[in-house]
This record gives structure tokens, sequence and C-alpha cells, in this order.
């Protein structure tokens, strides 16, 4: 896609595919100089507009919006599906405009499995809306009361007779908008097409190759740049000598990049940027430089030592995050206890496409096309970098080959927002996979030492947690030392654990790398330690892993803040009232998970099993792992149970729960970021090594269980459980407990 | 100056010899669907077709395709492997899944009928990190006719 002056024509449906519903103006195609989304809609016809997100035009066509960004889990596929059933709109008749980065879409990051659970009844209300205005349009055509109407396949019928959407769309739009809370849903029963498997929408372009991600974006005299970041975080250049790297043929300029301050937050990293009429040219022009480096202060950074620091700290009391009764008491009066520790290593995001953005900066205004997880952050980067106001930034968003977290920073956006005013041209960041790889905000660092104490009885009496990593605050706030109460609310002081004494604890560690959040983020590190502990404790209690997990979430309830021993919750941003902490549901998901995998009749089989309740949803995992010919694990088949609530798109759901398995399964087995004088060792796929093919299970079965409550997240609830239930297998098939991840370090894999 | 031919049309291609292809077709050429994910063949979201055969063109200097005939994603019209891909939903993100059609292609072309372990033996060198491996597997073999 070549942008130009000309208006850019997007391309549309294709001939083959089966079930598609929505023609697609392709992710992040605009023309140059764009307009907004509103004054595009406003050139089309006056039609109905009640808000941001419906456009009923006179013609028929009813524009959807997506304000948020499609990374694999099926936003693009799912929103406009869900306007459009709510609205009665028939999906061949209906375009997908995918939202600029702008306060008026409300939140537009897409982080945190929330697209559909924070926004799903504001979804519904927008199209309803404009459902109403059609259906009191009609009313007065037809003079009958709006009660006797009904809105459906894209017209409003009175008995027989019908009028089309688009004979109603402008007088429906001089009418005035209806209140809010006047609007009603519509029963689910009349929503046809979702809560059910729904077509993929860019299925076709993405087989074809006419998807357009964020290196994609063409624009008439585009410059393409490739930066040597500093190595170690907080770095400088000491001594730049270019002259080699000018004389590359396609090289035309090297620019200095601004030297970021801690706290890093989403400053560029620093360094020296090569920009070049061509990507290649770049890469050869960087690599040409000669840097000398001032590492700073994280050049001290050894992720070993780091590892043993952590540990020493674990050993020693922290500072208290939840207590009920009196742990050390029944600690010290237990008949045996079970003590173990478990480490996770930092975790690179590497997803498909390397960060790119492009940014054109001309005449005081900029436009930028990324793919960015996070549109009206990226405008705000580019405007605050560019020192001008957030209105004349406009921020478009392409489709993401990948983001898994790290594209909701946008370092990379305002990097390429300050190189496009220092060239006068338009400028596309690149980053390298080397670069994905050495400047990640990876995952954080943990380790934990669980310890438990049993009664004469063999009852677990007794359960303290103690946890330390640098946390995500670190990356925003020097004052950061170490995590606190909303960082432990992802696997620790919401673990619902029927014990009568349960403490848990947190050690400071300082950051000496951008820590941020991947998939699942902290979740990750405390359903590996809890998951395998309640494991190590079925296995020293003679229990059935199955009844033991049971027995230690305790009966059907909803947990209170009392019984979790702390005073508040954050929650995922939810009220408890809405989504409590139900027992019932995480015994659901293990019940449902070891019917489905035939638990009770594993004779022969290495099983392992997990549990976790992460972004208000319930998932339960059963890995069954072998010995291949050589002599090395590999994990068979593993089935996954979700609790999601209302689930508006199946096929995707189930696709993330797939995806999520095979995302756990490669940190399990491979992945860890390790440091060393503060560099990242990692470089390339021969060294982060990644689950491929021919190490995916035979099968991956996957099982929804359905409800009308409301929507808990999709993307990351299927990631948490996955390592603890291959380590709990492993020790079936083996003997061998794995309490330090990635499997690879212990010659299991 | 190489010329040769890009899905179907004869094109000249003024650039150093030693560009690799991904490169002049991405940024001369403008044909985007083929993708860089990680420069050294490790990862097989660039694989074209070169006189038929699956190529990494993120390590192929033009100068090795002078006179030869190379097939991009672009070129691949209604394959069986496409329509695969669709019914099954196939794709997450998308990104690798050019790459993984391109080798898929290329064994189907050779092997018509391929065995579990000839799929996964093939796809070896085409990462995904979604995590599409189990419908990728599918799909071939739907697209094989199995």
């Amino acid at each position: 896609m070549l942008i130009s002056r000309r208006k850019f024509v997007g391309g549309l449906a294709l001939s083959f595919v089966a079930g598609r519903a929505f023609a697609t103006e392709p992710a992040g195609a605009s023309p140059a100089r764009a307009k907004t989304s509103d004054e595009n809609l406003k050139e089309q016809t006056a039609g109905l507009q009640p808000n941001v997100f419906v456009h009923v035009a006179s013609d028929g066509k009813v524009t959807l919006v997506c304000a948020r960004s499609e990374m694999g889990q099926g936003v693009r596929s799912t929103i406009p599906a869900l306007l459009a059933d709510e609205l009665g709109a028939d999906p061949k008749r209906i375009v997908i405009e995918q939202a600029v980065g702008d306060k008026k879409f409300g939140d537009q990051n897409t982080d945190g499995s929330s697209s559909i659970r924070n926004a799903f009844d504001d979804l519904r209300r927008a199209a309803a809306t404009a459902r109403v205005m059609l259906v009191t349009a009609a009313a007065q055509r037809f003079h009958v009361p709006a009660g006797k109407l009904q809105a459906r396949d894209h017209a409003v019928w009175n008995g027989a007779k019908s009028i089309p959407f688009g004979d109603l769309a402008d007088a429906a739009g001089k009418l005035p908008v209806p209140k809010p809370e006047t609007v009603q849903f519509r029963p689910r029963s009349e929503m046809k097409h979702v809560f059910r498997p729904l077509p993929l929408v860019d299925g076709p372009d993405i087989v074809t190759g006419k998807a357009k991600y964020g290196a994609d974006v063409r624009i008439d005299g585009m410059l393409i740049a490739v930066i040597a970041r500093p190595p170690v975080v907080g770095g400088k250049v000491a001594k730049l000598d270019d002259r080699a790297a000018l004389k590359i043929a396609g090289v035309r300029k090297v620019v200095r990049m601004p030297e970021p301050t801690a706290p890093y937050k989403f400053q560029p990293w620093g360094g020296v940027a090569v920009l070049a009429d061509n990507t290649w040219a770049a890469m050869r022009g960087r690599e040409a430089l000669k840097i000398e480096w001032d590492h700073g202060a994280n050049a001290s950074y050894d992720s070993d030592q780091y590892a043993q620091a952590l540990s020493k700290a674990v050993h020693a009391p922290g500072k208290p995050a939840r207590n009920v009764g009196d742990v050390e008491t029944a600690l010290g009066s237990a008949a045996r206890t079970v003590e173990a520790e478990y480490h996770v290593p930092h975790l690179a995001h590497v997803p498909m496409e390397p960060p790119a953005a492009i940014a054109d900066y001309r005449d005081g205004a900029c436009e930028v096309w990324a793919a960015t997880q996070n549109p009206q952050d990226a405008r705000k980067e580019a405007a605050t970098i560019l020192g001008i106001d957030e209105s004349k930034v406009t921020s478009h968003v392409t489709l993401l080959g990948g983001a898994f977290g790290r594209k909701s920073k946008a370092d990379f956006v305002a990097e390429a927002a300050f190189l496009s005013k220092q060239a006068g041209a338009p400028v596309r960041v690149q980053f390298t996979r080397e670069d994905d790889l050495h400047h990640d905000y990876y995952n954080t660092v943990n380790t934990q030492l669980l310890t438990a104490g049993l009664d004469a009885n063999n009852k677990v009496v007794a359960w303290r947690q103690r946890t330390a990593f640098p946390p995500i605050g670190t990356t925003f706030s020097t004052e950061v030392k170490g995590p606190g109460a909303p960082d432990l609310q992802q696997g620790v002081t919401d673990l619902p654990l029927a014990i009568p004494n349960v403490r848990a604890e947190t050690c400071d560690a300082a950051a000496h790398v951008r820590i941020g959040w991947l998939r699942s983020v902290y979740n990750i590190f405390h359903a590996f330690s809890a998951g395998s502990f309640m494991d190590e404790l079925a296995h020293a209690r003679k229990l059935d892993p199955r009844e033991n997990l049971l027995e230690l979430f305790g009966p059907p309830r909803i947990v209170s803040l009392q019984e979790l021993g702390v005073d508040k919750l954050r929650n995922y941003s939810a009220t408890l009232e809405k989504h409590p902490i139900d027992t019932a549901r995480i015994r659901g998901v293990i019940e449902r998970v070891t019917k489905m995998a035939n638990w009770s009749e594993r004779k022969g089989r290495a099983l392992g099993l997990a549990a976790h309740r992460s972004f208000l949803t319930y998932t339960a995992v059963v890995a069954s792992v072998t010995k291949n010919a050589a002599g090395k694990i590999a994990v068979d088949e593993v089935w996954l149970a979700a609790d999601a609530g209302t689930v508006v798109n199946v096929e995707r759901a189930v696709s993330q729960m797939e995806g999520a398995v095979i995302f756990g399964m490669s940190h399990a087995f491979y992945g860890g970021a390790t440091m060393k004088g503060g560099v990242t060792e990692q470089s390339n796929f021969n060294d982060y090594r990644l689950i491929r093919i021919g190490d995916a299970p035979k099968k991956i079965h996957v099982e929804l269980i359905a409800s009308e409550g409301p929507p808990g997240g999709i993307g990351e609830p299927g990631v948490p459980p996955v390592a603890p239930a291959i380590a709990n297998a492993i020790f079936a098939l083996t003997g061998q407990r794995i309490r330090t991840l990635p499997l690879v370090k212990a010659g299991v894999v | 100056m190489i010329r040769c031919q890009v899905n179907g049309e004869e094109r000249e291609l003024d650039v150093e010899a030693e560009m690799p292809l991904l490169w002049a077709l991405r940024d001369v050429l403008g044909l985007t669907g083929t993708k860089y994910g990680c420069g050294q063949a490790l990862c097989g979201a660039c694989t074209v077709h070169v006189n038929g055969e699956p190529v990494r063109s993120c390590v192929t200097p033009v100068r090795r395709v002078a006179g030869a005939s190379i097939t991009t994603i672009e070129g691949l019209h209604d394959h069986p492997l496409q329509k695969a891909w669709c019914d099954l939903s196939v794709p997450q993100c998308g990104f690798c899944q050019a790459g993984q059609i391109m080798t898929a292609a290329a064994l189907l072309a050779q092997n018509p009928k391929p065995s579990d372990a000839d799929i996964d033996h093939s796809l070896a060198g085409n990462l995904c990190r979604c995590g599409t491996y189990t419908r990728i597997r599918d799909a071939v073999k739907r697209a094989a006719g199995e």
C-alpha cells in the first residue's frame, strides 16, 4: 500500500471465503493527510450517527468502528459483530473502520484482556441506541407504536412489511439521541451471530498477503531508520564515528537520538540512528557505525548473580501482603513442613513482527502509523517528543504481528516521530530481531519460597508465600523498590485457599532493565509456583492431585477479602460485586478438564494438573507428557477448560486458549532472557528458542464452560496454568521436580 | 541490474547484488506480503518460491535469483491451502502465515499426500508465536484432500 496524495482505495471482499461476514477497510489504510473518522463518515452521507461507533448511511451501508488493536485475539472479528447483532444489521452490509487514537473512543489500551469485558455493555448500548432511533423513525413512517416494530436483517419490520435501514437513516439522524438509561439491550435469544463461533474477518487478506502490518505502510519519500541503541539500559554514546556508515550506498543521514533519563517510561532508548532509502542499507549503515559506549550503572547487572540474591532475599522475612491466622506459630507446631523455592527468569515478548512505526511530520503536525496496542499513548508520546499539541497528531493503527504487551509501549513510535522531524521526511523505525530481544520491556524475574505446614491428620494448616521481583512500577518511578499490593493481586493475594493460616510476604528487588508486562504478567510465575507447590503437597500427602487441589481451593463459595486476609483487591479493575472470586467456578474448570482428560483412568499416562484465576476468568489445564526417542520430554496432549462467563466470539476464544498453550509451553521449555554486564545475552531465535511445530502437542482440546455471566478476559488466562501443569506431569513421569524455568536448563527437553 | 520474474511479471532490480531478496521485494517492488521476522533464516516468515523451491528470502542475495522465477504470497492465487486456512480460521495475528503457506505449498507440490511427520518436518523452520500449529497441520491435511 503506497500512500500518496491520491485518496487510497482499500481492497475489499475476496472470492472464496466461506462464511465471510464483513467487508473491511484494511487496518491502517488511509489517504495522506488523513481525515479523522468523523470526517470520513460525514463525507459519505448525513445518515445516522448517534455515537462514535455506529454510522448508518442512506444507501444502507453501516460503518462500525473497532477501537481496539487487532493482534490475533480477534477484536476486529468480534466487536463489529457484537455491534451488528445488537443493531440488527446484515453482516454482508457492514464496513469495519479501524479507529485512530482518540479519547472520544474511550479506553483504547488493548491490554489486560479487557476489550470485551470492559466495553461489553458500552458497545451494546452504542448499537442499541442506533437501533432505537431507526425504530423510532420507522414508527413515524408506519404510524404505529415503536413497540410493535422489530429491527433485524438490516431493516425495521412491521409484521411482513419492512423499511430498509438506509431509507430510515436520514430521518433517524434528525431525532434526539435517547438517554443511555432508556436504551434496552436486545434479548440474547435475538442475537443471531455472537455467543457462537464467528468468521475471521481478516483471514482472506492475511492468506493473500494483503494484510497491512506496521512495516508494510509505505509513504512517498520515506526513509528507513535502524537505530544503534545503548546495549545497557541507561547507557550513553561516548564516542561516535559515522564516516563509514555515511559512505554506504543508500544511507542518507546519521542522527543522534535523545538520551533518556530514569525513570525510563516510554522514552526512546538513546543511541544513533541511521536513515536510508531502504531497510537493508539502513542495517548495513548501522553495522558500519563505530560507537564507544558509556554503559552506566546497569552494566553491573548479571542475571545469574541476581537470581542468587533473590534466593537469599526470600529466605528472610519480607513485608506482609496478606495475613490470616498465625502462620509462624502454625509452622512451628506442624507435624511436617514442605518447602520449595521457584524461579522464573525474565521473559521476552518476541512477537513475530518486531516493533515498527512510521511517522510523517510536516508543517507542525504529525501522522503516525504503528502496530500499537495503545494508539492514544502513541499519540501522546509522539506529541510530547515533537513538542506539539496532541490534536496535531493522528495516530493510525495497523494490524499487529503479535504483541503480547510489547506494543503498548510507545517508545518505537516516539523514535519515529523524533526522526521524522529531524530528517524532514517520513520515517519508518524498524527494529531488527536483535533489537527486539535486546531492547524489550521484559516480563520481570521472580523467585519465591513457599512453605506449608501439615498437621498430624495430614491437613494443610499453614501456607506461607514469599515473592521477590522488581515490579513494573520501576519503569515508571525511581521511588519503587519492590512489589506493592497491586502487583500481588495476580496470583498471590487473590489466591483462594481453604487453609486456616495464610501469609504472603514481598521482598524488595531493584530493576536493572526496563520491566514491562507480558501476556498474563505476574500470573506466569505466581501460578507456576502455587500450581507446582500444590502438586508437591499432593504427593507429600499421598493424595490424588485433583482431590488435593479441590480441597485446597476449598468448597464452593464467594471468597471475601477477610478470608483472603487483605484490605482490598484491585481485581483487574472490576468490582468484586460484578466479578467475585468464586471457588465454584475454579472447581468447575478443574472438574471439567479432568473429565476431558479422563483423569481418573490415567494409569499408564503421565498427567499434570493446574488451575488458576486471572483477568476474571478461570482456567484449568491438564498436560500429558512422554519421553521421545531421544529421551527428552515431549508434551503429547493438552486439555484446557475455561470459564470466562459470556463469550462473544467462541471461535477466537478457543483459538486464544490453543495459542496460550503453545505460548506457555515456550517459556516452560526454552524461554528466558538472561543478562551479563547489563546486556541481554540472547539475540535471535537460535538462542531465544520458541516451540516449533514439531514440539506442539498432537492435540489441544479446549472447552469453554458456557454462561451468561459478565464476560471475563480471553487473551491471557490460558497461559498461567500451562507451565505448572507440564512440570507436574514431568514429576508424574520421572519423579523429578523442576522448580526453575526454563526446563531446558534441567536438560529434560 | 538483476532481471528476474516475480509472480509472472518480468522485473528489473536496480539494487546492490548483495541485497537480500526480501528487501528487494518489500522496499523496492512494494510486495509487502513477504515478512521480516529474524533476518537469519530462523523463522521462515520470509519464505518465497524460487523456481518452485521454498527459499528464505532474508538470506538470499538478489544476485542468486538472476534469471529465476520468483513467486511470493501475492502470486499464489486460489490455492487450496488459502481456502483451508480460511475455512479453519488458522491465523491469529497472521504475520507468520504467508511464510507458512508458501512452505506448505512447496511441500504439497512435491508431496501431495504428506504424512503428519512430513508436515512437521517441512514446517519446522516456520515459527508461529501465536501458536496456531495444530490448526496449520489440519489445514495442510485438508488442502491435501485428507
